[in-house]
């Protein structure tokens, strides 16, 4: 039996006091005192774990919210003080797209390591903008395509990153094509460049230390050099219009390399491919108004081997009034590329807004071969996405601070997660390996067509949005 | 060989002589409405009545007050605390006993209670719980000037965008005495009891494991009163439950957890679950924390392990399969109706088909946006279709094969009032399932925190002793019976303004729905 991909975790706990969704307001002044008090009756403890915690506060700042919102308190004072209100800290946490939910989720993945696993059903909405317009396929008893049941432990999230040629040339019983080469990782997924606001030195030690653990790829900042070369193995630097040139025999220990996308972006591909012939090159594609048509027009070209699209930091359209979402932009570039026969000879890599586990795996539905982050593993820093990142200005979650134990362990953990969850959810739709989850959409129901199928048929045309 | 087609055989005459001896005399349980209050000192409110120092204490707002908002126990000088959930909040301005305008101190204020934002959530908005509170309390739907939504949720999609178009005045006026809401849950000619439940929907299947024995029983006991049924999910069941087997579904899953010869034989339907809802694919799992030492002899396991009913059935990979599975079921128990459950993907129309001709009584779909029980998140959200897009699904290709009328259609999976049972049963459903409903009639709110630890802190699906002692089951039953009286009472409503004599004229009549996203002449 074949070593399965297995990422070693350990709990790693937050280092900063959890901020909860939900916290207590207690009106003491009318407490009367009496015996059966419901704090002590707390089933989880927090109010003795409170009391704990504030007799060794060393922080002012740090608040301790780490209420479940059952209400049994509330609603069991005699006097009826307490009161549960939502976190005012908690509702401040990221943005309109990267909401506290998500930033929550983060958090406990990022220390635990598990998938979250909750009771009482669904509580967010019907549907909801981008990816939480679609929903994965599942297979039922009766599934002629499935591929059969042979544990989860049999399914396969290693991806292929470079050119494949559309067909080989055989000369007898010898090939006579040149195969490119090809990047094996053990999942679908990349850990892009750190955003200009995240760039602090200790973290890319512990993101290139956490791309070894998990052998997975990470996109450094051409300067960068890892105080172990080892980890050069899993490290891919970038290379951009002002980078420095990284040394050839610094290359040479690299299997990926990605260039920004430039008029003479072949030239640069044959320059890399003189120094490092092994190298599988990929080309970094800004996802704004011309994005799509330059990433197809991009697969045209013999060299190209891999596309990386990246929109914004919330999956949208770069600079666009009404943007599109990283979602759509991926299936029309898949689309294009299986109209013009190209599909399959390049790679493609898409990042931006992809927050969750589930995103991982709609994208690849949607037509990615894999996709690239990096904000979930700052937010497994127990960053708040409070965009104050400025020299001077106190960052909440501490990151100049970060020791590579915990960074490390963190990120670690939240990459495990996540593949857990990816093989859930194509265990769920009876698919064995994630290369043939790319494009299926037959794996998944858009939210229009389940509407227009349905509804549409029945009442007409829809007149709202 | 009996002939299972002929009418005339009688329930003795296909039972085996081991069926019979399993059973008990069966308990009664009455299902007259009688006030079941919270359990809790104080119940949530939307509004909150505050009494400052100015108050005189002259009792005017007693006096005032027909909703008993304000408290002064006999004997006693000072007010207690008001009740303030019964308070209708500012609505009462309009009429002559708005008691901040009448007190002649000035001294009352009614503000929201902020509490009102932290409960609920999209699907189940804080109005959807105080309301299903207030029916499980009184057995009716609560007061119009409460201004509790009690039809709809706010998530934005699906039964909350469908609207009845209700006629001006009834085409036929009626009683609600004339209204039949029975379902018939054995359309097969095949010798098989006719099972009639006089309420279109039963109690979804929450395992011995996952709730109290307390929930458990009172979901029983309810089931009979209303003549419908309680499913035990999967994991065995009590030998307390006896008493009201005649209205126990037991269910079949992969992990086989509780299932022996004795419990298949004791119970009317047997169900195969081959998916939930919230968790497609994924399979049971009951965390280690809630396997004690009762539930670990029920299922043979170890206690403290997590128990894991693994998707699928390695015995099934085609209809054929799940017919031999059917058909050893029926072999064992000669009387039961059989029940399949499963959940939306794709092709779950073909996969009712494939069932109804493997011999099932009832295809029983489950949605996505449903569950009780412990799921991974990914899974609830992101797993096949919501279930208001499997019904009409489903019922139309079953009405395109011509088998509509020999299988009966149940939908769960989100189904939060009343008004989504009528819409379920409009798009194409014979009947429902319904699981949180019965849970916030007991007390839940929602928390989600079900599935670890000491399990629901609310002591409903708990199988901590303390934390279960926090109800019982004459409360936990009776909550239930005013919930399903209020529940009734607003579907034979619904049925009396369409004119409609019987549930069973609802089905499939989609003309009678609008859609919020979709019709001209609806304002959203």
């Amino acid at each position: 039996m074949p070593e399965k991909y297995h990422i070693k975790t350990q709990p790693v706990p937050p280092r900063r006091p959890r901020i909860g969704k939900h916290g207590v307001v207690d009106w003491r002044e009318d407490c009367a005192r009496c015996h059966n008090c419901v704090k002590k009756a707390c089933v989880y403890d927090r109010y003795r774990q409170e009391s704990d915690y504030i007799r060794q506060l060393s922080d002012v700042d740090a608040l301790f919210f780490d209420c479940m919102g059952c209400f049994s308190c509330v609603q069991d004072c005699t006097k009826g003080l307490l009161c549960l209100s939502i976190n005012p800290e908690y509702e401040k946490l990221g943005n309109s797209y990267w909401k506290p939910d998500i930033i929550k989720t983060t958090w406990l993945q990022a220390e635990t390591a598990k998938i979250p696993v909750s009771g009482a059903g669904y509580r967010g909405p019907f549907s909801g903008h981008g990816f939480d317009s679609m929903w994965t396929d599942m297979s039922e008893i009766v599934r002629p395509t499935r591929d059969g049941i042979h544990g989860r432990e049999y399914i396969s999230t290693s991806v292929d990153i470079g050119r494949k040629p559309a067909f080989l040339s055989m000369e007898g019983s010898r090939m006579v094509s040149t195969l490119p080469p090809l990047v094996s990782i053990p999942m679908p997924l990349i850990i892009d460049l750190s955003s200009p606001l995240h760039t602090l030195p200790p973290l890319d030690h512990i993101i290139a230390k956490t791309a070894t653990c998990t052998d997975l790829i990470a996109i450094m900042d051409s300067r960068y050099r890892p105080e172990n070369e080892a980890n050069l193995h899993n490290i891919a630097f970038y290379l951009g219009p002002d980078s420095r040139p990284v040394p050839k025999e610094i290359l040479q220990k690299t299997r990926l390399v990605e260039i920004a996308d430039s008029k003479t972006v072949c030239e640069q591909i044959k320059e890399l491919k003189k120094q490092h012939p092994e190298i599988v090159v990929a080309v970094r594609v800004d996802l704004n108004a011309s994005g799509i048509s330059r990433a197809i027009d991009l697969a045209d070209l013999e060299e190209i081997e891999v596309i990386h699209v990246v929109a914004d930091p919330n999956g949208n359209e770069i600079g666009a009034e009404k943007p599109r979402f990283i979602k759509d932009m991926i299936r029309q570039i898949h689309t294009s590329l299986i109209e013009r026969g190209t599909r399959d000879e390049v790679t493609l890599m898409a990042g931006g807004g992809i927050a969750l586990p589930e995103h991982m795996a709609k994208a690849i539905i949607c037509g990615t071969d894999l996709i690239t982050i990096n904000l979930p593993l700052m937010i497994a820093l127990e960053c708040h996405l409070c965009a104050s990142c400025k020299p001077g200005m106190p960052c909440p979650a501490r990151l100049e601070t970060i020791d590579t134990a915990y960074g490390v362990g963190r990120m670690t953990n939240i990459i495990a997660a996540w593949h857990d969850q990816l093989i859930e959810v194509m265990g769920a739709m009876g698919m064995r390996e994630v290369r043939r989850l790319r494009g299926d959409v037959g794996r998944a129901m858009f939210f229009e067509n389940l509407e227009e199928e349905t509804f549409g048929k029945l009442f007409g045309t829809k007149n709202r949005a | 060989m009996a002939n299972f087609s002929e009418q005339k055989i009688e329930l003795k005459d296909i039972l085996p002589e081991k069926t019979l001896n399993t059973r008990v005399p069966q308990e009664g349980v009455d299902r007259s409405v009688k006030p079941a209050p919270s359990r809790y000192r104080n119940e949530i409110a939307k509004y909150i009545v505050h009494r400052d120092l100015n108050c005189a204490r002259c009792g005017k707002c007693i006096e005032m007050c027909p909703h008993g908002v304000h408290v002064r126990q006999t004997g006693y000088k000072y007010f207690g605390e008001p009740s303030n959930y019964l308070c209708i909040g500012p609505s009462c301005e309009k009429t002559a006993h708005y008691c901040v305008a009448k007190c002649p101190q000035n001294a009352l204020q009614i503000r929201e209670n902020p509490m009102y934002k932290v409960l609920g959530d999209y699907r189940w908005t804080a109005d959807l719980i105080l309301a299903t509170w207030k029916m499980a309390e009184t057995g009716s739907v609560p007061a119009r000037e409460y201004e509790l939504n009690y039809e709809t949720g706010n998530s934005g999609g699906g039964f909350d965008k469908l609207r009845f178009k209700f006629p001006a005045k009834p085409p036929v006026k009626l009683d609600p005495g004339q209204i039949d809401t029975s379902i018939s849950l054995n359309k097969r000619e095949d010798g098989r009891p006719k099972i009639k439940i006089d309420v279109p929907w039963y109690g979804g299947g929450m395992s011995f494991g996952s709730v109290s024995n307390v929930t458990q029983l009172s979901k029983a006991r309810v089931a009979v009163a209303w003549n419908t049924f309680t499913c035990t999910g999967e994991g065995g069941f009590m030998e307390r439950m006896r008493p009201y087997d005649d209205h126990v579904i037991t269910q079949v899953a992969t992990g086989l957890f509780g299932v022996r010869e004795e419990t298949i034989q004791r119970v009317p339907i047997v169900e195969f679950k081959y998916a939930q809802g919230a968790k497609p694919g994924l399979g049971g799992h009951l965390l280690g924390d809630k396997n004690t030492i009762y539930v670990s002899r029920m299922r043979e396991a170890v206690v403290g392990i997590s128990l894991f009913s693994p998707f699928p059935f390695h015995s099934v990979y085609s209809i054929e399969d799940h017919m031999k599975h059917i058909d050893w079921i029926k072999h064992v128990n000669r009387r039961t109706l059989i029940s399949t459950k499963v959940s939306t993907p794709t092709d779950v129309d073909m996969v009712a088909v494939g069932s109804y001709s493997a011999g099932t009584h009832i295809v029983h779909i489950d949605g996505g946006y449903g569950g009780t029980g412990a799921a991974p998140d990914i899974a609830k959200k992101n797993i096949a279709m919501p279930i208001e897009y499997a019904i009409g699904k489903v019922h139309g290709f079953l009405r395109d094969e011509g088998v509509r009328d020999k299988v009966t259609l149940i939908a769960s999976g989100g189904i939060r009032s009343a008004y989504d049972v009528a819409k379920a049963i409009a798009l194409g459903a014979d009947g429902v399932v319904i699981g949180t409903a019965e849970m916030v009639a007991l007390g839940c709110v929602r928390c989600s925190r079900c599935e670890s630890g000491r399990g629901c802190p609310r002591g409903i699906a708990t199988t901590d002793p303390d934390l279960a002692k926090k109800m019982n089951i004459d409360w936990g039953t009776q909550r239930l019976i005013n919930l399903y009286t209020a529940w009734r009472s607003v579907l034979v409503d619904i049925l009396m303004r369409f004119g409609m004599r019987s549930v069973t004229e609802l089905r499939g009549r989609t003309d009678l729905l609008m859609h919020l996203d979709y019709t001209k002449d609806v304002q959203a």
